[in-house]
């Protein structure tokens, strides 16, 4: 067996061998080495819980590299392990944030496809002022809506953004929004009783 | 009933609660030591092979590597029961065998070198069926396992582990048979558990014979031990537990990774993280045991049994981690649920080309009950009996006998369940829905509705040693000292529970030392549903002895004898006059704590019991079969956490339990000896649109084992439903279906539907 390699080397092999692919990953790969040409750093300016960040791209520490997934920058380059990586290939949901507040499974999109774009993690739920936690998290604690708690993140965020969306979702709605979020404990249960606290108490609205 | 109690009993929120749902708590993966190197495993292509010659020259010319080892480079370490397998061999034997180490500065680095490595393989035949396996022409992964079958002893289960069932006589008892059943049954379909988390550790040398491990098992303090062994006793290791992602008893197979990142770290002179791909975590890491029994069962018209025999056919795959105790186990938990005279039943442990099967939830009874309840429920269907009704009448009582995993025969001082299996079967309308063998509950036009009934339990909540300390502080705080990481059940918050309980401290004022071997005495750890009675049972006592010295010291100045004394939200009072009081800094000083110590010894006395109901719907015109409703019933004498409870008990479905009579199942390719289904696409998963309805019915018939009256039934939530999936399946199109999984096409085979055959 060869060892499949990290999304991270995945997505850099594919946009560079497939190179057919017209979509922002390719762009942005051939940006940095024009940039390179013109010998001048291209930035990526992203907002992420609120903190504007401007990175660079390359490859020394701290820069974004031309490959990296948006959860690979997230957790080892801005530190915000809160975003799990499950399976890093967008079929578990554990790496769920919200992209201008949008569900998007981070290991699937580029940091640099990500320019300007305002992403919120599960460490930016709470409120930066008073540290108060969202009412959907303490919907959570409340019930027990976790064991493990590894796919807790991502089923948070997938379950923000359908409220964003829709403040009053069904129950047929809320398990449509998070059937992509892999739980082996089968918190499923609880999670819904949660969502339920919340949705009646109105309090995402 | 008014309960008695503050915090047992009622729904507490979990001590890590904010932790979780603010992405503070850290899995392994979140873990950044100063100056650590990332390490990565090449892995073998063929699923049999010596390697001839092996170069890892360019690899290790590769900037930012910091070591490559191959076999040549290892010690002479092993793991396995008995020690058979080692960090890196000369051989390889399924498709994903470690061939190769390497760390690097960076993951990427470190995945570029594993190209750089040249293999040259002498392929050798391969083999994945235990019956194959034993044939005279077989390959053979072992040379010193003849027939690639395994010694069957468990050395940690005492001198005479168990190995066999063998007890009065068999060709007696079926000469005394109505009823005869006979033949082949099998759970072979492998299924992974699969936790959320993929496993991972970090090593780093402290010193030469010191080794601090960072790793998500449940049970740091026992993983140390193991592990310790396994490094020929020279290494001592500090065990640390992360948050652990998972386990279902699947982390105990994290031996081999935390020793490459150990063997690693050596090298390199640096920590080393080594964390799997989802990729590895299907391929090369642990996966249910394959299980076939040839079997016959004899039965009298009204349901006893007279006899058992027959030979249970276990495949571990390419080595065995504990199957022995598997083993044990599992023969110890099918006396439980059928009550029979006279026994034969010869397991056999056999190795073949593929990864590993290991401990998971139900360890043993589920695979063995999975093959071996369709062949008893063959006899049920000739007698015409009411599963429910056989399972009522059969189901071990107070009173009644076992040989247990460690060879002894116990005496069960439990509770009667049966009680638990009538509420349950209310619950569901059993009585509604049974309309006999292979009779649909309910025809809705090519929907075909069928219901069916399967039992578990597992006298290994007392099994097992636990030490624990609890110490005072004069600021009325209580820790816990016990080494066990949270995976998920939240054991140590319920822990907390009671021993606030017992110091009548609010909840907050207790908590528990990180999971650290340094900090914390012995704890085996929690599996096998111990935590609620052997953990529990532990913590309590040192709870109990810490606050007899705390009555104790403060006796004098009460001027009262300490048994006269009480203690409450930090203040010590005289039972009788409560005006006369002191508060701990008072009685303890500011510069004394108070600690006590508990042990646990082992009693396999008490078994704890799980009944699934299970009603399905199966498509006749499509094949597909769906789970619409789940009744789980059982007694756990006293509840602690209702929620964390109810989370166990939903767990059924997950971690390759009853889905695994579904749609779950590890595809492995005869040709290449590749599983074909490893990743979370390929592979099947209940997700949130296709929940059944699922009620539990606890009831609560205090255990006078347990100071709360408790047990723990966690582990057992999953093992009874494969067997109630096929009855159930079988009952709703009226032919009986044998394999594991039911996928549409072999549901439509069954039928004659399709052009391969009826099976």
């Amino acid at each position: 067996m060869k060892t499949r390699k990290t999304a991270k080397r995945k997505l850099k092999k594919s946009a560079v061998i497939g190179g057919s692919s017209s979509g922002l990953a390719s762009r942005s790969l051939r940006q940095p080495s024009k940039a390179a040409r013109n010998n001048e750093r291209q930035k990526i300016n992203l907002t992420v819980n609120g903190q504007p960040y401007q990175l660079e791209i390359g490859n020394r520490s701290g820069e974004i590299g031309p490959s990296d997934t948006l959860a690979y920058t997230l957790r080892e380059t801005l530190g915000l392990t809160g975003t799990k990586i499950g399976c890093d290939h967008g079929a578990c949901g554990a790496c769920t944030v919200l992209m201008n507040g949008k569900a998007v499974l981070s290991c699937t999109v580029l940091t640099v496809e990500m320019d300007g774009r305002s992403i919120t993690t599960v460490e930016g739920l709470r409120d930066p002022n008073t540290g108060k936690l969202d009412p959907l998290q303490q919907a959570f604690i409340d019930h027990t809506a976790f064991q493990c708690g590894f796919c807790t993140p991502g089923i948070l965020m997938s379950t923000k953004a359908l409220l964003t969306e829709n403040p009053s979702p069904t129950e047929q709605e809320v398990k449509q929004a998070l059937s992509g979020n892999y739980c082996r404990c089968i918190c499923h249960y609880h999670v819904l009783d949660a969502l339920r606290a919340v949705t009646q108490q109105g309090g995402e609205k | 009933m008014t309960r008695p109690y503050r915090f047992i009993g009622k729904a507490t929120p979990r001590k890590d609660g904010v932790e979780i749902v603010t992405g503070e708590a850290k899995f392994i993966a979140d873990i950044k030591l100063p100056k650590m190197l990332f390490g990565k495993v090449l892995r073998s292509p063929l699923p049999h092979a010596n390697i001839r010659h092996i170069d890892a020259g360019k690899a290790k010319r590769l900037d930012g590597v910091r070591a490559v080892l191959t076999y040549q480079d290892v010690p002479e370490w092993k793991g396995g029961m008995p020690a058979h397998v080692r960090i890196l061999d000369r051989k390889v034997r399924f498709v994903g065998d470690a061939v190769a180490l390497v760390a690097a500065e960076t993951e990427e680095i470190a995945l570029e070198a594993l190209d750089g490595i040249e293999v040259d393989y002498e392929p050798l035949p391969a083999v994945y069926d235990v019956e194959e396996a034993m044939k005279p022409d077989a390959p053979q992964l072992y040379t010193q396992f003849p027939g690639n079958v395994l010694p069957n002893r468990c050395p940690g289960f005492g001198p005479k582990s168990l190995e066999e069932i063998a007890m009065g006589n068999v060709e007696q008892g079926f000469e005394e048979a109505d009823i005869i059943a006979e033949g082949t049954y099998a759970y072979e379909n492998i299924p992974n558990p699969l936790t959320a988390e993929p496993p991972g550790a970090i090593a780093a040398w402290e010193r030469p014979d010191h080794l601090t491990v960072w790793s998500s098992a449940q049970n740091p303090y026992w993983e140390g031990v193991l592990l310790y062994l396994r490094t020929e006793r020279k290494v001592h290791i500090r065990y640390i537990g992360t948050q652990c992602g998972g386990s279902y008893g699947t982390r105990l197979m994290s031996w081999q990774l935390i020793l490459y990142a150990a063997l690693l770290a050596q090298a390199a002179n640096r920590p080393v993280k080594v964390c799997y791909s989802r990729e590895e975590h299907f391929a090369a890491y642990g996966l249910r045991l394959g299980s076939r029994i040839h079997g016959k069962v004899g039965m009298k018209k009204e349901g006893t049994i007279t006899a058992i025999s027959g030979e249970w056919l276990i495949n571990t795959g390419f080595y065995s981690q504990i199957t022995q105790g598997q083993l044990a186990v599992g023969c110890g938990e099918v006396q439980l649920a059928v009550r029979c005279p006279n026994w034969d039943l010869k397991p056999k442990i056999v190795c073949t080309n593929r990864t590993a099967s290991g401990i998971v939830r139900g360890f043993g009874g589920q695979e063995l009950k999975s093959a071996f309840l369709p062949l008893l429920t063959e006899a049920m269907g000739k007698a015409d009996l009411d599963p429910l009704e056989f399972f009522k009448k059969n189901y071990v009582k107070p009173g009644d006998g076992y040989y247990w995993r460690d060879g002894n025969w116990w005496v069960c001082r439990g509770v009667d369940y049966t009680k638990a299996m009538e509420k349950g079967a209310e619950a569901f309308r059993w009585k509604e829905k049974w309309k006999g063998w292979l009779k649909p509950t309910r025809v809705n036009g090519a929907k075909r509705i069928g219901v069916g009934v399967g039992v578990h339990g597992n006298a290994d909540v007392g099994e097992d040693v636990s030490e624990a300390y609890v110490r005072l502080d004069p600021n009325a705080m209580a820790t816990i000292y016990s080494c066990l990481a949270e995976h998920g059940t939240g054991q140590r918050s319920s822990l907390c529970k009671m021993i606030a309980e017992i110091l009548q401290l609010p909840l907050e004022n207790v908590s528990m030392t990180p999971p650290d071997s340094l900090l914390s005495p012995y704890e085996i750890g929690p599996f096998g549903s111990r935590g609620t009675y052997a953990i529990g049972s532990a913590i309590i006592a040192a709870a109990e002895e810490a606050k007899k010295k705390l009555l104790e010291r403060c006796a004098p100045m009460l001027k009262a004898n300490p048994e006269d004394l009480e203690t409450e939200e930090g203040w010590v009072y005289q039972r009788e006059k409560p005006e006369l009081r002191i508060p701990w800094r008072t009685g303890m000083g500011i510069d004394r704590t108070l600690l006590g110590y508990g042990r646990f010894e082992p009693d396999f006395t008490v078994p704890n019991f799980m009944m699934l109901f299970v009603e399905v719907e199966v498509d006749v015109e499509t094949g597909k079969t769906e789970l619409v409703d789940v009744v789980s019933a059982t007694d756990v004498g006293q509840i602690i956490d209702p929620l964390n409870l109810k989370n166990q008990l939903h767990g059924s479905l997950g971690s390759a339990g009853v889905d695994s009579a579904l749609f779950e199942e590890s595809i492995l390719d005869k040709k290449s000896g590749r599983f074909l289904n490893i990743n979370l696409v390929d592979y099947k998963w209940r997700t949130f649109l296709e929940l059944p309805a699922f009620q539990t019915v606890t009831l609560e018939t205090p255990f006078p084992t347990h100071r709360f009256g408790a047990i723990g039934v966690g582990e057992v939530s999953t093992a009874a439903g494969p067997p109630a999936i096929l009855m159930a399946t079988s009952n709703a199109i009226g032919r009986r279906v044998y394999e594991y999984p039911m996928t549409p096409e072999k549901i439509l085979r069954v039928l004659g539907k399709t052009k391969r055959g009826v099976m």
